[in-house]
């Protein structure tokens, strides 16, 4: 089934979000006013990315690093125009021009710049297509989704939309059980890892910005980072209790245990003949 | 007579009022006003009060359903509908991810009136545009316990079902109270 929209209404730290927990294969399409962009995951990591409007070729990619100079480059486009990605890097490693890694040095750079471009799109077409990848002749990567995650938290200003993300600061933290999620393979700051070392689901967020004596703006643009990066999840804090039916009136019309289960089980039966 | 409710509730549009129409046996008591705001013009009429339907149980008992108004301004409605519930169903519209968030911020605002049992309907799953489940759930941060059920409010069998797996929470909720 469909999983498109509007980076208006679902941003792309969600989406990234959404492809990391699901652990999905496929390429997000993302149409804006005048590019578009194709990012490729395999099993929620970053493979692969290309900007529409530009050349994304490994030679292109290789010079813009200051990998191989501007004469190697103009060799490349005139004698191996034909080649694929994966030959032309076979080719330059045998050649001693570059290493491996320098290739996927470079190749995670340009992709990385590709999503972090994504981050200023306020707007945008958006839809992910299940298992399509890019053509096998191109290289591929594996970068974890939680630091680009964290990174594009970073850069939100809009206090709204922190504020409906996180409507209240009464909730507390806790580390999420999700299985190849190790917060000690994020980047995170000084300042982030302060708030780390607090979260207890005995800590309600609140609590937490006044021991690191952050502003409530602050506070959300970390534990935003934190809860789309898939590390943590929101709470009630421990030990508050809950208030009981409001005004204190009974939810079922009789208070004997087995009277109230016949109850709903009268009800079961009704619905069930509708 | 004993009297139960059940509250549906969600954000604008999400297909409440379709949801109590598909089973309720009294027409829908409907209050609804045509849409003025440009913005919310998704569809021509939504509900400003509440929709309220009915099944007759028995001879001594009645279920009533009440629908909230989507709207947030109109949220100074949801305690008081809230009061009382037997438990709640959260309609979210799958072909509208715009409201994914508002639907979250319905869900908790209900926890918080009343620790009653809810499910979440996914309404609209006929639509090619509907999203999947699964990725549904991990935008509305929906715990794994929690049910996430595929809904078409028009078709009384979906309704159905999902007010079957309400009540086969209540009863679970009751168990576990039992147990403790």
């Amino acid at each position: 089934m469909a999983l498109k929209g509007n980076l208006r209404d679902f941003s792309v730290t969600q989406l990234l979000n959404l492809i990391n927990v699901a652990q999905k294969t496929g390429t997000l399409v993302v149409e804006g006013p005048s590019e578009q962009i194709w990012v490729s995951f395999r099993e929620g990591k970053l493979a692969f990315a290309r900007n529409g409007q530009e050349d994304g070729s490994l030679a292109t990619v290789l010079y813009r690093a200051k990998k191989i100079s501007a004469a190697q480059f103009r060799a490349i486009q005139e004698r191996a125009a034909n080649m694929s990605d994966k030959e032309l890097g076979l080719l330059l490693i045998n050649a001693n021009y570059i290493t491996q890694q320098d290739i996927i040095n470079s190749l995670q750079a340009y992709f990385l710049g590709v999503v972090n471009r994504l981050f200023t799109w306020v707007e945008g077409l958006f839809h992910f297509e299940n298992d399509m990848m890019p053509p096998d002749d191109k290289i591929t990567v594996r970068i974890s989704l939680e630091n680009i995650i964290i990174e594009g938290s970073r850069r939100m200003r809009e206090w709204e939309q922190l504020q409906d993300e996180i409507p209240s600061l009464e909730v507390a933290m806790k580390f999420t059980d999700r299985p190849g999620t190790n917060i000690r393979n994020v980047n995170l700051s000084v300042e982030e890892w302060r708030v780390v070392s607090y979260i207890n689901p005995k800590n309600t967020i609140r609590q937490v910005a006044k021991a690191t004596n952050k502003s409530d703006l602050e506070i959300r643009k970390v534990v935003y980072g934190l809860l789309q990066a898939g590390l943590i999840e929101l709470v009630r804090p421990e030990g508050v209790v809950q208030p009981a039916t409001p005004a204190g009136r009974p939810a079922l019309p009789v208070t004997n245990k087995e009277d109230q289960k016949s109850l709903i089980n009268r009800i079961i039966s009704r619905i069930r003949s509708i | 007579m004993q009297t139960v409710k059940m509250v549906v509730t969600g954000p604008f549009s999400a297909g409440k009022t379709e949801f109590i129409r598909s089973v309720s046996e009294i027409d829908v008591v409907s209050t609804e006003r045509k849409i003025s705001s440009e913005a919310e013009k998704v569809k021509d009429q939504t509900t400003v009060a509440m929709d309220f339907g009915r099944i007759t149980v028995d001879d001594s008992l009645v279920l009533y359903l009440f629908g909230t108004p989507g709207q947030r301004r109109f949220d100074f409605m949801w305690e008081i509908l809230s009061e009382g519930m037997l438990g709640f169903i959260v309609m979210v519209d799958s072909t509208r991810p715009e409201t994914f968030r508002e639907a979250r911020n319905i869900l908790e605002t209900f926890r918080a009136y009343a620790p009653t049992p809810y499910v979440v309907a996914a309404n609209k799953q006929d639509f090619k545009e509907a999203w999947d489940l699964d990725d549904m759930r991990i935008a509305l941060r929906l715990d794994a316990k929690v049910k996430l059920l595929p809904c078409v409010a028009t078709e009384k069998e979906t309704v159905k079902g999902v007010l079957l797996e309400l009540l086969y929470s209540i009863l679970e909720e009751m168990d576990k109270n039992e147990a403790k």
